[in-house]
């Protein structure tokens, strides 16, 4: 009995300690809680919460973009951008297939690297999202009410667009470059060790239409035989400038690890686009002949359309004074990134054992001054010291790419040592270093490439995940971690894997994007031409070979779902029509034999792919989408009779 | 003396449970709160669970209006329901004579909860085995196809002819 009132006596003595510790210092689940260092605490969003921000990584290889959200790092979508995508039937349906199309025809599948948002006054707006595909260069933009590819446009002209998308203040262009030059002339046949006679360098300059978004390839410069590797838009004073990194200014175009790291130093490009953009619009620019593909999905039929142009203005810097600048760069420089002032352009110089920096009020004192080593056609090079204002010194081996906090400090990716190095705008010391698993490429800091950065989170998009995870292969996914760099000392949060090779990644408050978003296609805006908008119109047409099903879909039923007179050898177009207003309500299709694939079919929205039945039979086509409990019952059959076949086209659903 | 310590206990325990609340303040429901809800009011069984609340003035018959929701019960509702029989849904050329309204009302605005809690959903979800969809229609054309309904109901006129 004593013995059970001790315990009772030790409970509630413990109790009453847990309820005065609780009086004393709040509840766990609140904000003190969050200074004790706890980084589960820092990542976790509860269930049915939202995250804090958007994050789009760009899916490298894949083509794709991804859309995560910080600081859980849980992925929202993965959006197909350059590739066809076996989830939505993006780049199989006949109506998207077109924003593939290039001057080389239907390119399944490219690798892209950097998206960057459109912005009004420097700052991310969240209308839109542009990304590049590398290989076949090309630029696309992304409607961030609908994540969906809406339209890509060719670079003409370019080997390799890599230094791209990078987005001007106010969305006046996007840059793009030449990563491998190449002969400038369209299809030059000239014997590859003609480098120095015969291959050029291009600068892009694709201007957006403020209101709609849409994409033109606005004029090129043309520039020396170099490589143009990244590139980063001016803010506040130097709004007006572009910057881009050069490498194998030795104009090597073989074994170029050796070749192209001759030189102690090559160049950041400074282009004043604004005074170019003067130039082309005084008539200083040639018209050139060109062979690109615009494609552009239509706001309401949902179909893309490409047009095809021949050609494209040139501006030379001969012809262009005061345009355009070298500044010696020390060894091959990877990332060129400017501080959220404005003033400070810092170069990674990826073989260097420094992180220079350079001033840009000291650049324009140096342009003023003609304070030039030489001219190198028609673009004066400034000398290094007058444009220089620090050089980091001890920033580890292999820095790369450099984002800020908006208090002062900047933040570089280091590869080969890999780490991630902070240092001082001021004092252009290094005050923090973490590390990176493994080998980093890209960071990214919440608005960290904007005049206003959000000092909170920082993204480390790494190469190799050895040891990280579970292992699954040879080949493992590409990692990322996430840091808190709220504090004076840089934190790991989280470690997880990611899509394809995010090369980089934009952060954006979901506040901007999330109100925006739509849940519907109205049916009643839907315009494609082969939309079914009434049941009672749904129907089968017999064209000479060609038949076309004008299908409709809601839970749980294809009108119609019975369709007999195919023969072998019909080219059938399904045009199906989702003719659900709900969100979230999707039906898919597919049908047996298909080579086409499948498609996915949004509320509201009309898709259509096409099949060339070979055999005759009976084929069952059903949803893929898993839409309601009568989901296994959503099905039909197509008749295929053989050629010359004398059944009759019909169709029908239930006994109508 | 035991009594008391339990007493104690309890309070403390209770107010350790109750002390820490959602951290951003907001209610959530659970499986527990909505069992409880399950018990409709007297307007709800009558008139259905949804954005109506209370009875609509929604005057008599009017033609023009009837004819707006022709269309409209063209275009969201066909998939699944006709006039005279059934289909994928009930036959609705008699369901104004029927229900309210309001019930009908609500049924085309909210119909995942009046499938889930109302006795009349569940019933019509034993018999035709699927839930109605959601068709995104305003609450003005759900007053359009109510008309369009009472002038078949009415008439045995089909405007859409």
């Amino acid at each position: 009995m004593a013995h059970k009132t001790t315990i009772w006596k030790i409970t509630s003595l413990l109790l009453g300690l847990g309820l005065l510790a609780m009086i004393m210092y709040g509840c766990p689940s609140q904000t003190g809680m969050l200074d004790t260092g706890d980084a589960a605490q820092r990542v976790y969003v509860a269930p049915g919460e939202y995250d804090e921000y958007y994050a789009f990584f760009s899916g490298g290889y894949s083509g794709q973009l991804s859309v995560w959200g910080l600081p859980s790092a849980r992925m929202f979508r993965n959006i197909p951008v350059f590739s066809q995508d076996p989830e939505s039937g993006y780049g199989y349906s006949e109506e998207t297939k077109p924003l593939l199309m290039t001057s080389y025809g239907f390119i399944p599948w490219d690798d892209s690297h950097h998206p960057d948002f459109s912005h009004t006054d420097g700052m991310p707006d969240g209308r839109w999202i542009f990304i590049n595909a590398n290989n076949t260069p090309r630029v696309a933009r992304i409607d961030l009410t609908t994540f969906e590819t809406v339209e890509t446009l060719e670079l003409p002209n370019t080997g390799g667009n890599h230094a791209s998308t990078f987005v001007t203040e106010n969305t006046e262009y996007i840059l793009g470059a030449t990563r491998f030059s190449i002969p400038y002339e369209m299809d030059k046949d000239v014997p590859i060790d003609s480098y120095k006679e015969n291959f050029d360098g291009s600068l892009s300059f694709i201007a957006v239409d403020p209101e709609s978004g849409e994409m033109s390839m606005d004029f090129q410069i043309i520039m020396p035989p170099y490589h143009y590797d990244l590139g980063r838009a001016g803010k506040g004073p130097s709004a007006d400038w572009a910057f881009f990194t050069t490498y194998n200014t030795e104009q090597a175009h073989t074994l170029l690890e050796i070749n192209a790291s001759e030189f102690d130093k090559d160049y950041v490009v400074a282009v004043n686009w604004r005074k170019a953009q003067e130039y082309v619009r005084e008539g200083r620019a040639r018209t050139v002949p060109a062979n690109y593909y615009h494609n552009l999905k239509g706001k309401n039929t949902g179909i893309a359309v490409s047009n095809v142009h021949d050609e494209v203005l040139l501006l030379d810097p001969e012809d262009a004074p005061g345009m355009i600048y070298f500044l010696p760069t020390p060894k091959s420089p990877h990332g060129v990134d400017i501080d959220p002032t404005g003033e400070y352009i810092v170069a990674g110089g990826k073989l260097a054992t420094v992180i220079p920096v350079h001033s840009f009020s000291r650049m324009l004192e140096a342009i003023d001054n003609e304070a030039f080593e030489e001219v190198i056609n028609g673009i004066p090079v400034l000398e290094y010291e007058a444009t220089i204002i620090g050089e980091v010194e001890n920033p580890g081996l292999g820095p790369l790419h450099t984002e800020f906090d908006g208090d002062g400090n900047a933040y570089t990716s280091v590869y080969i040592s890999s780490e991630i190095v902070k240092w001082s705008l001021e004092t252009f010391e290094v005050t923090d270093r973490i590390d990176a698993y493994y080998s980093i490429g890209h960071l990214m800091i919440t608005g960290g490439d904007t005049p206003n950065p959000d000092r909170k989170y920082m993204v480390g998009l790494t190469k190799t995940a050895r040891d990280r995870f579970l292992p699954t292969g040879p080949k493992q996914l590409h990692p990322a971690q996430l840091y808190d760099i709220s504090g004076d000392r840089m934190e790991l949060l989280l470690d997880f894997p990611t899509i394809g090779e995010p090369h980089y990644a934009q952060a954006i408050r979901a506040d901007k994007i999330r109100d925006n978003v739509k849940q519907i296609y109205d049916l009643d805006e839907n315009q494609h031409p082969h939309a079914v908008k009434r049941p009672r119109d749904a129907r089968v047409v017999r064209d000479g070979d060609v038949v076309r099903v004008y299908m409709t879909n809601i839970r749980s039923h294809f009108t119609p779902d019975n369709i007999e007179g195919i023969r072998v050898g019909d080219t059938v177009y399904f045009h199906l029509t989702n003719i659900e207003q709900d969100w979230d309500m999707v039906h898919g299709f597919a049908i047996k034999g298909a080579n086409s694939g499948e498609v996915l079919i949004a509320p509201g929205e009309t898709k259509t792919i096409v099949w060339h039945p070979q055999r005759t039979g009976i084929f069952p086509f059903y949803c893929t989408a898993f839409c309601s409990a009568l989901h296994q019952e959503m099905q039909g059959y197509v008749r295929v009779s053989p050629v010359g076949s004398d059944v009759s086209l019909s169709w029908r659903t239930g006994d109508e | 003396m035991q009594q008391v310590i339990r007493i104690l206990l309890l309070l403390i325990i209770s107010l350790v449970y109750t002390g820490c609340g959602n951290g951003n303040g907001e209610e959530r429901e659970t499986a527990a709160a909505r069992d409880e809800a399950a018990e409709l009011t007297e307007f709800e069984l009558e008139h259905g669970i949804g954005p109506v609340t209370e009875r609509l003035d929604i005057g008599d018959l009017d033609v023009e209006r009837a004819r707006r929701g022709a269309d409209i019960f063209d275009r969201r509702c066909t998939a699944c329901h006709r006039m005279g029989r059934r289909f994928v849904g009930p036959p609705v050329g008699d369901v104004t004579e029927e229900r309210s309204p309001e019930f009908i009302i609500n049924f085309i605005l909210n119909p995942e909860e009046m499938t889930n809690r109302h006795p009349v959903g569940q019933e019509l979800l034993q018999e035709y085995m699927t839930i109605m969809p959601y068709q995104n229609v305003t609450k003005e054309q759900a007053i359009e196809i109510v008309d369009f309904l009472r002038y078949y109901a009415e008439t045995g006129e089909d405007l859409r002819d």
